[in-house]
This record gives C-alpha cells, sequence and structure tokens, in this order.
C-alpha cells in the first residue's frame, strides 16, 4: 500500500470549502479524481444556530486515526478533513472530506466511508439554538445504521 | 513519583485535587463544563463526593470516562492522582 498524505484539521473559525478544495486539488496532480462531500448548517427547522463541542485530547486524535484507516483500507492519493468546532449558524460549512485517487471509486468509497464514521463516531456533541433556546441533540439511529453498512 | 500517604498536613491535603470535564448535556446538568474537586483516591469515590443527581448522570451507563485524555475501559477503576483531569462523555451526537 502506498504512502497517502492526509490532512486533518480540527477549526474553532470558519473557512472557505472551496479553497480548501482548490488547494487540495492543486497538490494532488496525479489523482484521476476527487471526491468531496461537504456538510453545512441547514437552514429552516426553525433552528438559528448550530453548536459543535469537542474535547480536546481526543477529538482531533480519534479524526487522525479515522483518516489513517481510511488510507489504509483504499488506495488514496490524499485526504482531507476538516471539521469546525464552536458555534455555526445555518449555511455554515461544518464538514468537508476529500478522497483523491488515481480511480474513482476508492475516492467514492472513501469519502463516503470517512463521513458515515465522522458522524456517528467523532468526539462531538451537538446542540442547536432554536426560539432562543439550546437544546442537546441526542445521536440518530440513521447514524448507527448507516455505519453498520461497512462491517 | 512516589505515594504519599498520611505524610502531609491537612492544609497540603485539602490543595491536591483533580479536574472534572462535563461535555454535552452533563455541562449543564453540572451547571459548569468543569470544576475542580479535592483529590479522592477512586473515581467512585469522586463521583461520592458530588451531589447525587449528578453523580447518578455521571455513572449512567452510556455514560464514557476519560483520564488525562485516555478512554477507560468499563473495568478500569485507575488510583487517581493529583491534578489528573476526569472527563465524563455522554454519547456522541455526531459530526
Amino acid at each position: 500500500m502506498t504512502l497517502t498524505s492526509s490532512d486533518v484539521r480540527l477549526l474553532h473559525d470558519p473557512f472557505d470549502p472551496a479553497h480548501e478544495l482548490g488547494a487540495f486539488t492543486r497538490i494532488h496532480p496525479e489523482a484521476g479524481g476527487v471526491v468531496s462531500f461537504l456538510g453545512q448548517v441547514r437552514a429552516g427547522d426553525e433552528v438559528e444556530a448550530l453548536e459543535l463541542q469537542h474535547y480536546e485530547p481526543l477529538t482531533l486524535p480519534a479524526m487522525k486515526d479515522l483518516a489513517e484507516r481510511v488510507c489504509q483500507r483504499w488506495d488514496l492519493e490524499g485526504l482531507l478533513v476538516v471539521h469546525r468546532s464552536g458555534v455555526m449558524e445555518p449555511g455554515d460549512p461544518i464538514v468537508l472530506v476529500a478522497a483523491a485517487a488515481r480511480h474513482r471509486r476508492d475516492a467514492f468509497a472513501a469519502a463516503d466511508y470517512a463521513m458515515d464514521h465522522l458522524k456517528s463516531e467523532s468526539w462531538f456533541w451537538k446542540r442547536e439554538k432554536a426560539g432562543g433556546e439550546w437544546r442537546w441533540i441526542e445521536p440518530r439511529e440513521q447514524d448507527f445504521e448507516d455505519i453498520a453498512r461497512w462491517g | 513519583m512516589h505515594a504519599r500517604t498520611g505524610l502531609l498536613s491537612s492544609d497540603e491535603e485539602n490543595a491536591l485535587s483533580v479536574k472534572l470535564v462535563f461535555l454535552g448535556r452533563l455541562e449543564d446538568l453540572a451547571g459548569g463544563s468543569s470544576r475542580t474537586v479535592p483529590l479522592e483516591p477512586s473515581i467512585d469515590a469522586v463521583l461520592d463526593s458530588l451531589d447525587p443527581d449528578l453523580a447518578k448522570a455521571l455513572r449512567a451507563p452510556r455514560v464514557k470516562l476519560a483520564v488525562n485524555g485516555i478512554l477507560l475501559q468499563d473495568t478500569d477503576a485507575p488510583v487517581l492522582k493529583e491534578g489528573d483531569e476526569i472527563a465524563f462523555l455522554p454519547p456522541v451526537s455526531g459530526g
């Protein structure tokens, strides 16, 4: 298995997904395809703000472990994982995952796997503000079903 | 580090503490994201020193614990020492 370079970051401030994706794509010209996923704060549902809380000693190290597993499982040229923490508003980017590979199937699968595992296993606690009140969000059953697909 | 047993004056003993960190909804129950409490030899003893409702929430089966950033397994019962950070981690809600 080739040595893949991964770039994993936990950010406390807003980021520009187009800029990140552009930079990632430029440093991997040998990749025939780049698959990316952008998660953003959903507008509607009367949600005014979303806060992701993390725990410094666990959150970023676990994201790096996940990236390593992804790079071992698929033949990638590069992997990018950028995740926000802190308070965000509707439309703000939350997470950007991009996988660069010589062949597209590896890139699709790696990005899909990385997102499923970020959603269900990452050390983030989420709360939403609606009607001026903050409310903690419990885990979703669907996230556990998504992760079960990978065996 | 050598064991300190009964050699300290009570004032010095009072100064020994551990830091508790409460994540997610546990922060609301605890009334803050962290607090410093007197050192006790075990996590059980620390929990016994807290408000019973809070202790019960922290002992819930789905709440995981980390000491100094290392996740505990179910059977782990570490001996605490001065300055340890104990984090209480409710089920994650995902990224």
